[in-house]
């Protein structure tokens, strides 16, 4: 097998530990058989007597699944998205943040949070995803005219810096909203439901269906334009599309979880020193293993203070840099 | 049979700055064209534009034409390797050559048996089989630009546009490069356009220059005819003694100027 293939494989693997994992791990005490049993019964016909109570069956189905589910979705969705913005700027350090998103999102919160709380919780990631949107079109139409990677990067962070300024006047402003906006901030699945995920998941599919379909386009534009272009690439137009969807997949992510740092810029890493520089490999890759490490890093948000949570996001920070820096300790030795 | 037929091609960058005036040359089937001229005087931009990737005035014709108006229809006829490739330094040299496929793949089409025993024929006709595996990270100078000929080659060009093919690389590299791109034009009739520096090296391997300075060609011919040494202290502001090899080939020689007829800074500033 091919080292693309083995780092797939491992890859499906860890994926479906998580899943287990996070099905496994809680406060209620649910026997391995059964939940193994019960999550192969949903598969159609597939029949299993799983021994669990229906009280169990509904602490899996509706409380822990869907958890695990969103945490998946969001963690690749999140990995995709940074493989993708990574691809198009030719830089190991861009993720969704650099270009307004994150930003973008934040006030769009913050606003909801402060000003529309009469219309209830659900308006937080309706703005979040609308702001995250509009945050990476910002950043895009202040570099008008000069679409160059450097322009628009320098763009983005002009952009992203003005929308925080935005923001922390707003948390200034409205002091007794600070808690809800910083937890919200800090990012958690505290609330998944399969609402969110059946919301979540066209946008889902439609971010990764377009990224992995450019994914050998990414690889021709590692060239530099000029390069891809005497290819007969269209350089800025695979750029245009590839931002939009990595910008869908991060909207939608931020929209369900709040902002999770980390996943977006370290994942894509991880599965470039695992499967190699192709974003034929890189693109699928990223989103298993972002999804298997958020999937991870909230089974650990939820149980290390039990019955409190810890923020997602400083798990994933807490967790994820030591084993990133590992991973890079490990693969330079082997290349030395 | 293939040929590039440049009228009157002018380009105008952003700032209203104009690199190339009003260039026009022929290239026959199978012949090679030096583009030479000193630094700024616009050899890399009109490669650029005859390729495609600089938006210009006037006219390029080719032979065989591209099938339609798109970049891959032009990527199909015309290969175009840079000054400095751009060598993603992970990637394996027989990925980096099947990228030369990316004309002939569609929206979402992946590189198939045949794409792949096209690149691994690039790949032999230059030697690189033994570096197939190697990344690109680890290459020398000279196998580098090797390995970005064999990409271009995988693209199956008529024509072959080559900015500094011999740049940053020693004598031995140079010729090794220089012979192996005259090879290919003989062997397959391919048409070539090379930006060189150098210029015995440019005399020794192109049919035809065109010197340019400033924009505007200064000179155009064969060799002999274009290299005299008055026109290279004209044009480079350079003292050269030039010889003629056995083949009829200016070599050309740089000679240090008698004491007292130095140019100084002001002298070569108000030539």
């Amino acid at each position: 097998m091919s080292r693309a293939g083995r780092a797939l494989a491992a890859a499906v693997i860890f994926v479906i530990a998580a899943v287990l994992l996070g099905a496994l791990v809680g406060a209620a005490d649910l026997s391995p058989w059964g939940v193994a049993a019960t999550l192969l019964d949903r598969i159609p016909f597939v029949h299993l007597d799983t021994g669990l109570s229906t009280l169990d069956q509904n602490i899996l189905l509706q409380i822990r699944m869907p958890r695990v589910v969103l945490a998946l979705l969001v963690g690749g969705l999140l990995a995709i998205a940074g493989a993708g913005y990574q691809g198009v700027f030719r830089n190991p350090l861009v993720d969704a943040g650099m270009l307004g998103s994150s930003a973008g999102a934040g006030l769009a919160a913050t606003v909801a949070i402060v000003f529309l709380s009469g219309l209830g919780s659900s308006v937080v990631p309706i703005a979040a995803f609308a702001g995250s949107l509009a945050g990476v079109a910002a950043s895009w139409f202040a570099s008008s005219g000069r679409r160059d990677t450097a322009t628009l990067l320098l763009s983005g962070v002009a952009v992203g810096m003005f929308l925080t300024a935005a923001q922390a006047y707003l948390m200034q402003r409205d002091s007794q909203d600070l808690q809800q906006v910083y937890s919200w901030m800090l990012g958690s699945m505290a609330t998944a439901s399969w609402t969110q995920v059946d919301e979540a998941l066209p946008y889902a599919a439609v971010s990764i269906a377009v990224l992995l379909v450019h994914s050998r386009r990414l690889d021709v534009l590692a060239l530099g334009d000029d390069e891809a272009s005497s290819l007969g690439l269209n350089a800025g137009r695979t750029r245009l599309i590839v931002i939009a969807a990595a910008s869908l997949a991060a909207a939608t992510a931020v929209a369900v979880s709040g902002l999770i740092g980390f996943v977006g810029i370290v994942v894509p890493h991880v599965a470039r020193r695992l499967g190699g520089p192709s974003y034929a490999v890189v693109l699928p890759l990223s989103l298993l293993i972002g999804g298997g490490f958020l999937g991870l890093a909230d089974t650990v948000a939820r149980t290390v203070l039990s019955p409190a949570e810890l923020p997602i996001g400083v798990v994933t920070a807490v967790v994820g840099a030591p084993v990133f820096v590992m991973i890079l300790r490990r693969s330079q030795a082997v290349q030395a | 049979m293939s040929s590039l037929v440049a009228d009157d091609v002018r380009v105008v960058l952003g700032d209203g700055i104009v690199p190339v005036d009003g260039v026009s040359f022929n290239v026959e089937s199978g012949g090679w064209l030096g583009v030479i001229g000193p630094n700024g005087a616009g050899k890399s931009t009109l490669l650029k534009a005859l390729a495609g990737l600089l938006p210009y005035q006037g006219t390029v014709t080719l032979d065989p034409a591209p099938d339609g108006p798109k970049r891959r229809d032009l990527a199909r006829v015309l290969a175009y390797v840079a000054q400095q490739p751009n060598l993603p330094p992970d990637v394996s040299v027989r990925e980096y050559v099947l990228l030369g496929r990316t004309p002939y793949l569609g929206y979402l089409g992946n590189p198939g048996r045949h794409d792949r025993e096209i690149a691994d024929g690039a790949l032999a006709r230059l030697e690189l089989e033994p570096l197939a595996r190697r990344r690109l990270g680890t290459l020398s100078g000279g196998e580098r630009q090797r390995v970005a000929l064999a990409r271009a080659l995988a693209q199956q060009p008529r024509i072959l546009l080559l900015d500094e093919p011999t740049s940053a690389l020693d004598l031995g590299h140079q010729q090794q490069v220089l012979e192996l791109v005259d090879r290919l034009r003989l062997d397959d009739g391919m048409t070539v356009v090379s930006t060189l520096h150098d210029l015995t090296a440019a005399a020794q391997y192109a049919d035809r220059l065109v010197l340019l300075d400033r924009g505007r060609v200064a000179s155009a011919g064969n060799p002999a005819e274009v290299l005299s040494v008055s026109r290279v202290r004209e044009v480079y502001r350079a003292l050269v003694s030039v010889t003629t090899d056995m083949r009829g080939r200016p070599v050309l020689s740089p000679v240090r100027p008698p004491e007292g007829l130095r140019p100084c800074r002001r002298d070569v500033d108000s030539a």
